[in-house]
């Protein structure tokens, strides 16, 4: 269990990549943690010719697990489309953070991926 | 008088004591939440289960006679447990929130109108929180609440801006469950009924009655509720006390079996209390397990178990402030405090420091503990607490802040 605090993780909650606000996003969406009311907020820049992500950013407060997935997950998303975002799914989020969650931390980890899914499926 | 607190012994009798994961033994510090259950709790369930479990008041026939008689018996243990003039005055609910439900239900929707007030305080758990809210927004009553001081103890300062004439309901937590403050109830209910007599006013003793001494009398509330399972019963089993006046005034809550006296097609004769308010069949096996964990807590002797937690709450409080960046919540007077300690590691969420703990087999909750006003008014969303009993050790305070040492160092 101590693996959950593997290095990569405790880096990613404390420095998180494409944590912050854009200028002018297109969408934004905020999502809470059903487990704790910790809240996320996505913000996406989208290309609308390609429908491609062009930037992404979130913000709030939240435990080591959630920040990191959002961290490591958004830092995956710049440059993809829209439709390989919807086709996201929590395997490809345990892949990114490479360890095993209970069910209950398995919702901290799925925050980021479920808000930006709900962001742009609005 | 003879001490029966032996520390050694009393784990002995709590068999999850006994259970080991991964090769290490439970280090349980949630029984704010839920208390451990002693050996002779379960076997007094499963002896109910195993030789008489018929239904209670309904069968001429001795299983039945002997699971009324059980099942009345822990009634009078209960009403001499907490000094109660009668035990028709002991109302079998399943836990501290039914006990105020019912209250907010029946006393509050036939007594508390338009503009009429009802007094809270800012570190109620939710279950004595919602109902007074759900209660004022159905009757366009007023809702008040009681704030904190700096120390986390109730603000006495200018409770006369807050209770007055028009307060129909004063409703406050004994001792808290997020920040561990034993408020001087009595105190309080001296300066309200002097304020306004006709006051009514509900204790929610979810965490003192397991923990000290309750003297109803002594206290001078109008209700006191309590839940059975954070007191070495079985869940499902919990207390409504309420002065016989009162009670006998109000209407019933649920309506269904044994609750009658007739029954015609167009009006019912209702039974007299407790058993107004005993709708539909009981948890009869969790009431007869509560009967014998009073049993447990009358031999061992609240005043002994009140000493036992004052030690481990000032212990890990003199521990714990050793510590650097580490925020401790409530007041830091063992005198005024029950055993519970509530924390944040500074930049660590208290889900990751729970999980953690896990890891080591240490029980905590983390998050807001049904207590969100409060954590609202303490300007945080979360904390870690850590809540002792009569079976906590010294050694397991010890292993807790080892572990909030070795958080630290994986956080640095």
């Amino acid at each position: 269990m101590s693996d959950l605090y593997r290095e990569i993780i405790v880096e990613n909650y404390r420095h998180p990549k494409n944590f912050g606000h854009l200028k002018k996003p297109d969408v934004v969406y905020e999502k809470a943690n059903t487990l704790c009311g910790d809240k996320m907020r996505i913000e996406l820049s989208i290309d609308k010719k390609t429908k491609k992500v062009s930037d992404i950013k979130f913000s709030g407060e939240g435990c080591a697990i959630s920040i990191a997935t959002a961290s490591m997950l958004t830092a995956k998303l710049k440059g993809q489309s829209i439709s390989f975002l919807q086709s996201l799914s929590k395997d490809d989020i345990l892949k990114i953070i490479g360890i095993d969650l209970s069910p209950t931390r398995l919702k901290c980890a799925l925050l980021p991926l479920e808000a930006i899914q709900e962001a742009i499926g609005r | 008088m003879k001490n029966n607190f032996n520390l050694q012994l009393i784990r002995e009798s709590f068999p999850i004591l006994k259970r080991r994961i991964n090769n290490k033994p439970i280090v349980y510090l949630d029984s704010a939440a839920m208390s451990l259950k002693p050996k002779s709790v379960i076997e007094a369930v499963s002896g109910y289960y195993s030789k008489y479990s018929a239904n209670v008041f309904r069968g001429i026939y001795k299983l039945s006679e002997e699971a009324t008689e059980k099942y009345e018996n822990t009634r009078k243990k209960v009403a001499v447990f907490i000094n109660a003039e009668t035990e028709r005055e002991v109302i079998f609910v399943r836990n501290t929130t039914e006990a105020i439900n019912l209250v907010a239900y029946s006393y509050g929707r036939l007594n508390i109108g338009k503009n009429d007030e009802v007094v809270t305080t800012i570190m109620e758990h939710h279950s004595n929180f919602l109902p007074w809210q759900d209660l004022v927004l159905e009757n366009a009553a007023i809702l008040k609440i009681l704030d904190i001081d700096k120390n986390g103890l109730l603000d006495l300062s200018n409770i006369e801006k807050v209770v007055s004439k028009k307060t129909k309901l004063f409703a406050l937590v004994h001792v808290s469950n997020a920040i561990g403050t034993i408020n001087q109830v009595k105190k309080i209910i001296q300066i309200v009924k002097r304020i306004n007599p006709n006051c009514i006013i509900l204790v929610d003793g979810a965490q003192s009655v397991p923990h000290l001494r309750v003297d109803v009398k002594d206290l001078g509330c109008d209700f006191l509720a309590f839940s059975g399972q954070k007191m070495l019963g079985p869940t499902g089993a919990g207390v409504l006390w309420g002065k016989k006046e009162i009670l006998e005034s109000m209407p019933p809550f649920l309506f269904g079996g044994e609750m009658i006296r007739e029954v015609y097609v167009n009006k019912a004769v209702f039974a007299e209390i407790p058993h107004k308010f005993e709708a539909g069949t009981p948890h009869i096996g969790g009431v007869i397990g509560l009967g014998e964990a009073v049993d447990y807590l009358s031999y061992i002797g609240m005043d002994n178990v009140r000493q036992h937690e004052k030690e481990l709450t000032s212990y890990a409080l003199s521990k714990m402030r050793e510590i650097k960046d580490l925020d401790i919540y409530g007041p830091m007077d063992p005198e005024v405090r029950g055993g519970v300690v509530s924390f944040n590691i500074k930049g660590v969420h208290a889900h990751d420091v729970a999980q953690f703990f896990d890891s080591e087999n240490i029980c905590v909750r983390s998050g807001h503990h049904c207590a969100m006003p409060l954590h609202t008014r303490l300007k945080i969303s979360f904390s870690v607490r850590a809540t002792f009993y009569l079976y906590t050790t010294k050694e397991e305070i010890d292993k807790l802040t080892d572990a909030v040492l070795k958080v630290k160092k994986i956080f640095r």
